[in-house]
């Protein structure tokens, strides 16, 4: 094929957002908003979609690693923003201060990934998602904790930067990425990882480098879309990057279907609207998760919207 | 060192509850080998039943408290047995993620439920026995603290008397060891599983009631974080194995309350993770437990 879906997808997904970004300066704000949020959650979702459903490593940790994204981002434009101010271009000065922003929180979400995918390598099963469970709490607390990030209140008074351009185009790059790994020769080992770990590595698969590669990636899509959410919100807490919000991305990836990353992208756009178009039952929506998360497991572990049962499993 | 004797019963007292909790985590790990997420909800729930059974009960006497005590035991092992039922053996051949995933959503549905039914805003927990404080010397104990160390000891030999002195309690640990070959000698694993689930939420009941008696405020999000560190004490003391539980929980029980004491108190909730990390890098098998070879 000379020209890959995966590529074309890319550049569709990058022209549109910014072609929505330049003229639909009169689109409802409302909409735009809520479309942000999908595009979002799509990231997070896509990522862990890496992680829990191609490596088959349970991560409950998710948005501990966008509290980092979030958190550093969100210092970063924080410190800088007014220096820019009076700078020959401000808009373009802000944004390309934004971008270096963005990288810096998944970078360092990257790093935190590696970290945690580290004690990976000796744990599996529910171990493992208690773990990073773990791992995600501390982080909460030591945000908590440091002063200089706000502590118990948090940050706020982010420039109001991202837009549709910026989360689209990232949810291209995260869904490009991702998806052209998992199809390369060597993401196939993630697959095979997830299969089969002692058959994996019987075939000279190193399952441990899979793994962390698996988690620093995930973390770092996820540090994104965390810088993403706190200048979209523009003020974040250490609350709102608790357990329920990694069990949130978790029910995307699992009502999508494990390692579908289609399904996921469409399970998370659902999930992220069901709310919107529910607002009189809105105190249900967690209980509704809930009963989701069971009658799924009951009814179709392999999620709402895996079709390629027909093929051999991938 | 009067500091370090009073903080070591506060320590004994949170350790204990911890204990009841850990039990049943460790119980239900050794016959099905998953992790109860629920387990924490239970316990919530024993909470809130001992709660309103208050209301009927006359306050601040040794029996009303019992009563209590024995009604949310009694809730709590119906509502263990039926989340096994109804949520857990469909599931009993599936993979451990799926029942994973379905522990946690059944531990979501109870919070959550629990929200819509009675409201998220903490409620007081009644004093349902006699509070009295005893000095000794510089110490000061509190009856609380007295009785949720003399009640967790209660059920703690209780429990070793049925596990290792009846019939059930051989089956128990018949099918922690092998489920197949249980089966097989003519075990029935249901019955034992059910059993299993009976015992470790009468004793997550317990925990429910007698922490509320110490931190008199409960809501429906309350079992989350005692539900964590209880698990991370089972994991220190090996999962699996009864001693080793009750040994981890007030390790972690003691742990806390040190740093809780210090200057560092803010990181209270930090320790019992930072132990998990260390112990599963070092010592995965926990303090006393076995380790074991995964056989292809």
């Amino acid at each position: 094929m000379p020209f890959p879906r995966q590529h074309l997808g890319l550049i569709a997904t990058l022209a549109a957002a910014v072609a929505i970004t330049t003229f639909g300066g009169s689109l409802n704000a409302y909409y735009l908003d809520v479309a942000m949020n999908v595009g979002i959650a799509i990231i997070l979702a896509v990522s862990l979609n890496l992680v829990n459903g191609h490596t088959g490593q349970f991560s409950l940790g998710h948005a501990g690693f966008m509290a980092i994204g979030a958190y550093l981002s969100s210092a970063c434009t924080l410190r800088l923003a007014p220096a820019l101010a009076d700078a020959s271009s401000p808009l373009l000065a802000q944004h390309a201060l934004f971008f270096v922003a963005l990288l810096l929180g998944g970078f360092t979400a990257a790093i935190a990934g590696f970290l945690i995918g580290l004690p990976s390598l000796r744990l599996r099963g529910d171990y493992l998602a208690l773990i990073t469970l773990g791992f995600a709490e501390i982080i909460r607390v030591v945000f908590q904790n440091t002063p200089a990030l706000g502590g118990a209140i948090g940050l706020n008074g982010m420039p109001p930067l991202t837009s549709i351009a910026w989360t689209y185009g990232w949810v291209a790059v995260t869904v490009f990425t991702i998806s052209c790994l998992i199809n390369s020769t060597y993401g196939r080992g993630f697959l095979a990882v997830r299969d089969n770990e002692i058959a994996a590595s019987a075939a000279g698969i190193n399952p441990t480098r899979y793994k962390v590669v698996a988690f620093t990636l995930g973390a770092f899509f996820a540090g994104i879309a965390g810088g993403l959410f706190a200048h979209l919100k523009l003020a974040i807490d250490p609350r709102g990057f608790d357990f329920f919000r990694s069990v949130e991305i978790v029910v995307m990836v699992i009502l999508g279907g494990m390692g579908n990353t289609l399904g996921v992208i469409v399970a998370a756009t659902l999930l992220t609207l069901l709310p919107e178009f529910l607002r009189p039952v809105a105190e249900y929506r967690m209980v509704i998760y809930a009963a989701l998360l069971i009658g799924l497991m009951l009814a179709r572990p392999q999620g709402l919207f895996n079709v390629r049962l027909g093929k051999s499993r991938l | 060192m009067t500091e370090f004797l009073q903080q070591l019963i506060n320590g004994l007292s949170l350790g204990a509850i911890y204990a009841l909790l850990a039990l049943g985590y460790t119980m239900v790990y050794g016959v099905l080998r998953f992790i109860n997420f629920a387990h924490a909800d239970v316990f919530m729930v024993g909470s809130f039943v001992g709660y309103f059974a208050a209301r009927h009960v006359p306050a601040g006497t040794i029996w009303g408290g019992l009563l209590v005590l024995l009604a949310a035991m009694g809730a709590c092992a119906l509502l263990g047995v039926a989340i096994e039922r109804f949520a857990y053996r469909p599931l009993r051949r599936a993979p451990t993620l799926n029942v994973l995933i379905t522990a946690i959503g059944v531990s979501l549905l109870l919070e959550y439920g629990v929200q819509l039914l009675f409201g998220s805003t903490p409620r007081n927990f009644p004093s349902i026995f006699p509070a009295r404080q005893f000095h000794l010397g510089d110490l000061t104990v509190s009856s609380n603290q007295l009785i949720v160390i003399v009640v967790a000891a209660v059920l703690l030999g209780g429990l070793q008397r049925i596990v290792f002195h009846t019939r059930l309690g051989a089956a128990m640990r018949a099918v922690s060891l092998n489920p197949r070959a249980a089966q097989l000698v003519g075990i029935n694993l249901n019955t034992v599983v059910a059993f299993t689930f009976a015992l470790g939420s009468a004793l997550a009941g317990a925990g429910g009631v007698l922490y509320a008696l110490n931190y008199p405020s409960i809501d429906p999000f309350m079992g989350v974080m005692p539900g964590l560190k209880a698990f991370v004490a089972a994991i220190l003391g090996g999962i699996g194995s009864l001693p080793g539980a009750a040994l981890g929980a007030l390790i972690l029980g003691g742990a806390e309350t040190f740093v809780g004491g210090s200057a560092y108190s803010t990181y209270k909730d930090a320790i019992a993770f930072g132990l998990l990390i260390v112990i599963m890098l070092f010592r995965p098998a926990g303090l006393l437990g076995r380790f074991t070879v995964e056989k292809v």
